[in-house]
């Protein structure tokens, strides 16, 4: 069923090291419109090493990366620009500008990369705070938001760009479990939506609700990869599997 | 009540070098702060030969007492068939003094801020130009106020400096005045009064300027 759909993102063989250690191992993805994506594995994997390398945040030492059957010029800062603009990114640890409002968060991309006027970017800006439920606290700074808030007002901000993609680093693992709730909420709100993503996660409802397919990442390679029914079904001996199963005991230990 | 000959020569000699004095510090701190967080913004992100020179500016202006810069813009430009007014002289040695101290504090602050600001803005496809600017900069430059603060206090005291190039402010002016009357002691203790005025007027508006900026997360209130 997916594969009659065509990819809006191709990501093919990307490798990259630092120094002399390889993080990524030739990673490759494709997406198609509506696609979520869900990479899990063990800390030091390379998750984030490979999502900051899609929109170039991390340059990769190689590889391919085609958004919209276009090519992207690792050495033009033009198509770098771009690609940013339409793969959104949701950081671990928000990185909210702090010296701007929830409101300034989100108009200030609006107006200094999309170009939009004062009033339009103000519109937008509240538009989606509507969205994550946080229309009250447009006038707060960064250091008066819970946790869970920050998050949601990131995902505005990324939202408010118009991205064909998101790419969101473990949203919800720099939260107190209380404040988990609101932003996996928020999250599923995206998935109903039809939002493509791909997500780093250890967040056992989002892989089960969400995934159309998991990766599971390890040394800097993809070495399973399939949909969550198949691979985390009953009696599999997948690494998926029993990740997750770890991931469960958890769970029930803290809650 | 009629103030003696001396009072009277001395007041009117210290408020007309009152007016020099701010004439001179106005531009110098305003000059310093703005050059100072170019520069520091240059040694913190410039490419490498701006960054060096960037370096070699601060190394300078701070390394070498001001007299010394004062004489060389005053009586050593000339050589090169560039003449200064005393005033401009004056000016442009304190902007470039201050403007190096600041480099220092608003470079200080930059490297303060977190990584994840900069990685938040270019996710969002900031170009590095629009970062700095929009980003890093007024964040930094909350975090530096205070350091910049206490600098255009510093300035404040060594524009008396301004004697030195002919440029007749506050202290110059009250010299020749105690030179005259040979009363030097009363003369100075009243220069002193002259400048803690002029500091105390100058911290409250760096507190009004520093309230205007706050904003929750940084510093204290
Ligand atoms: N800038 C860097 N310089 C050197 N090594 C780095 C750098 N960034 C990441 N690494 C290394 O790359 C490896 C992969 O890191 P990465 O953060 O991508 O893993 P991860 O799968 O996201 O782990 P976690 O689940 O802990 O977030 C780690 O061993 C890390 O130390
Ligand atoms: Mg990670």
């Amino acid at each position: 069923m997916m594969t009659d759909k065509k990819p809006i993102l191709r990501v093919k063989n990307i490798t990259k090291s630092f120094g002399d250690v390889t993080i990524l191992n030739s990673v490759s993805i494709e997406l198609a419109k509506g696609d979520i994506k869900i990479l899990i594995g063990p800390s030091g994997g390379g998750k984030s090493t490979f999502l900051q390398c899609i929109n170039c945040l991390v340059m990769p030492d190689s590889g391919e990366i085609e958004l919209d059957n276009e090519r992207i010029q690792f050495t033009r800062k033009q198509d770098i620009y771009r690609l940013r603009q339409e793969v959104g990114m949701i950081f671990q640890d928000f990185n909210l500008f702090d010296h701007l409002t929830a409101l300034g968060n989100i108009t200030v991309p609006l107006r200094k990369v999309k170009k939009m006027s004062k009033k339009e970017a103000e519109q937008r800006a509240r538009l989606e705070l509507e969205q994550v439920g946080l229309s009250d606290k447009e006038s707060l700074y960064p250091a008066q938001l819970s946790g869970g808030q920050k998050q949601r007002v990131a995902i505005a901000r990324a939202l408010a760009m118009d991205p064909k993609i998101l790419l969101l680093d473990e949203p919800t693992s720099a939260l107190d479990p209380t404040l988990i709730g609101e932003v996996i909420n928020v999250i599923k709100g995206l998935a109903v939506k039809g939002m493509t993503m791909i997500m780093a996660t250890h967040q056992i409802s989002l892989i089960h609700n969400l995934a159309d397919e998991i990766l599971f990442m390890e040394d800097g390679r993809i070495v399973e990869q399939g949909p969550p029914d198949a691979l985390l079904a009953a009696g599999n001996k997948s690494k998926s599997q029993g990740f997750c199963d770890l991931l469960n005991e958890l769970s029930e230990v803290e809650g | 009540m009629e103030l003696s000959p001396f009072y009277q020569d001395l007041f009117t000699s210290l408020n007309r070098g009152l007016l020099m004095s701010i004439a001179l510090i106005v531009p110098s701190a305003v000059g310093g702060v703005l050059i100072g967080i170019t520069a520091g913004a240059v040694r913190t992100y410039g490419n490498r030969f701006f960054r060096t020179m960037a370096n070699c500016y601060a190394a300078i202006f701070r390394g070498t007492p001001l007299v010394i810069q004062l004489f060389v813009l005053y009586f050593g430009l000339p050589n090169l068939g560039i003449y200064l007014t005393p005033y401009l002289a004056a000016v442009l040695g304190f902007t470039l003094c201050s403007a190096a101290y600041q480099s220092e504090y608003v470079r200080g602050a930059l490297l303060s801020i977190k990584s994840g600001q900069y990685l938040g803005a270019q996710a969002l496809g900031f170009t590095t130009f629009q970062t700095i600017v929009w980003i890093i900069l007024p964040q930094a430059f909350r975090r530096a106020i205070h350091g910049c603060g206490n600098e255009i206090i510093y300035l404040i005291k060594y524009s008396s400096l301004a004697f030195i190039v002919t440029c007749i402010e506050l202290t110059g002016a009250g010299k020749t005045v105690a030179t005259e009357y040979f009363r030097f002691t009363e003369v100075f203790s009243i220069i002193g009064l002259y400048y803690l005025a002029l500091v105390s007027l100058a911290i409250i508006i760096l507190k009004k300027i520093e309230h205007r900026l706050f904003i929750p997360g940084f510093g204290h209130h």
